[in-house]
């Protein structure tokens, strides 16, 4: 396998005197991707925020295509920001914009490519994620479901080569969650990005995931491929798969 | 009395903190201008938006203003056999402090809000994070056109309450008392200069700049939620009346000197 697209190294991230993350480590190997499992508030979003440079770790590293973001320069770190794409839980399409100047912002700030070329690329992330005609629209107009799918047409409009996703299913109902789940994994086909998604919907996981690992208190308590995620006996999956209130597992 | 001068100390270094975090914002502002990044666009799209909208209210409130003035010195003025130096009073007052003041009062109120509002919302719903994860930076994009916009137009709303003050004065010195509307612009022009028209306005400028500063600020710095954004909005405004009525004292002092 070659080298690893994203390696986190004893990423600890403490607020104040409380600790978030606890020197968690972690590969994912280039054009795979990972997921990340665990209850709200185990550090799973934090996770994300550190591997786009959002949140300053305390103390760890964190490499994206073997470059260390926790130490580097504002404008390596926008120099690197550019070939990566995060999708956000609440969609954060830009509300005075259409669904087309979202999705083409990115390719208007950072590329030369005339206006012509950028609204083909716009109609064509459009279509992938079944918008297609929708460009006028504002976010406003168009429902939670279509905001996701408009937003991760913007995440991916300038062809990153990682790509993140903030519990992308979450608040959605079971028909929209399967569609953004094989609109991921469609996405990753396509683009042969390394992803990394953050849920707690495990048939999403199931689905897209080639490793999954399992945050809980800030530590990684399991992690493996999906098929052994559906076999293991370990005690805190085993509670998280059957949503039992019953386990190691304490809310 | 120990808990006292703690939560004191307290409230000192939060001040101080804030005033730190204003002159940053303005040192990035300053920085993204030296390097050519004002997005000419955007921030003629907020001149518009926070400068243009306003003048209806300005003048409004300008015109009021210039009024009770005019109704208060009239009066005394006729008493005390002076009637020729209230124009040039109006004028001076509006010139040298209501005019550069109740600008940036209504400015405050009407523009700084819609500002630190609009910030706000777009921390709340992570666009402020999706702006730098797409290696924009939210100072250049969105806080550096709102100063640049506002910097432009407040001088020209302060000139507008000028104008709209001394006319409003005029009208009510010879409705209220017989003050022909000759003499009181010939009073205007034997006692008002245009340094006074001029350094107003440049107390307008810095206003502007104090308002932006603090308006974007209060929105990148607001909390979760829909609570966040409105104490942020309030904070805004209360803040920035505080710090153009402190700032009004001294500029005063420094350009109007009393020889």
């Amino acid at each position: 396998m070659s080298d690893p697209a994203i390696v986190v190294k004893n990423l600890t991230v403490t607020f104040g005197s409380r600790s978030v993350l606890n020197n968690v480590s972690f590969e994912v190997p280039r054009g795979t991707t990972l997921v990340i499992l665990g209850l709200s508030g185990v550090g799973k979003s934090t996770t994300l925020r550190c591997m786009v440079g959002l949140q300053k770790p305390t103390s760890g590293e964190i490499y994206i295509n073997n470059k260390n973001i926790a130490t580097m320069k504002p404008k390596e770190l926008d120099q690197l920001r550019k070939r990566v794409g995060m999708a956000f839980q609440k969609a954060a399409l830009f509300d005075s914009m259409t669904v087309g100047d979202n999705v083409a912002f990115g390719l208007r700030e950072h590329t030369r490519l005339p206006e012509e070329d950028i609204q083909r690329i716009v109609a064509e992330k459009l279509a992938i994620v079944d918008l297609e005609g929708m460009d006028h629209l504002y976010p406003s107009q168009i429902s939670g479901g279509m905001q996701k799918r408009a937003s991760f047409a913007r995440t991916v409009a300038t062809d990153p080569d990682v790509v993140l996703y903030d519990e992308p299913t979450s608040g959605l109902d079971p028909i929209i969650s399967t569609v953004i789940n094989e609109l991921i994994l469609e996405l990753q086909h396509r683009l042969g990005a390394t992803s990394v998604v953050v849920t707690h919907d495990l048939a999403g996981a199931m689905l897209v995931a080639h490793n999954i690992i399992m945050l809980h208190e800030g530590k990684i308590v399991w992690s493996g491929p999906p098929k052994e995620f559906a076999a293991t006996d370990n005690p805190y999956i085993k509670q998280f798969r059957e949503g039992s209130s019953k386990g190691p597992i304490r809310v | 009395m120990i808990r006292f001068f703690e939560s004191l100390g307290q409230s000192v270094i939060a001040i101080l903190d804030y005033i730190g975090g204003l002159a940053l914002l303005l040192w990035d502002v300053l920085g993204f201008l030296a390097a050519g990044g004002l997005r000419w666009p955007l921030a003629i799209y907020q001149m518009a938006f926070l400068g243009v909208n306003s003048i209806m209210i300005v003048l409004l409130t300008t015109t009021f203003a210039g009024m009770v003035i005019s109704l208060q010195l009239a009066h005394v003025a006729v008493q005390y056999g002076v009637s020729n130096i209230v124009g040039g009073g109006v004028a001076l007052a509006m010139a040298r402090e209501l005019g550069p003041m109740l600008t940036a009062v209504v400015v405050a109120g009407r523009a700084g809000s819609a500002i630190t509002a609009e910030i706000g919302s777009m921390k709340v719903t992570e666009q402020i994070d999706a702006l730098e994860c797409m290696a924009v930076s939210p100072i250049k994009y969105l806080v550096v056109p709102r100063v640049i916009a506002l910097v432009c137009m407040m001088p020209i709303l302060a000139l507008f309450s000028d104008m709209a003050g001394l006319v409003g004065g005029s009208f009510v010195a010879e409705a209220s008392a017989g003050i022909p509307q000759e003499v009181f612009y010939d009073s205007v022009r034997r006692m008002a200069v245009l340094d006074d028209v001029t350094r107003g306005l440049f107390k307008a400028v810095i206003y502007g700049t104090q308002i932006a500063l603090v308006s974007c600020q209060q929105g990148l710095q607001s909390g979760r939620g829909a609570a966040g954004v409105g104490q942020a909005t309030t904070g805004s405004v209360v803040i920035s009346m505080i710090i153009v009525f402190m700032t009004n004292y001294f500029l005063s002092a420094w350009l109007f000197p009393i020889n």
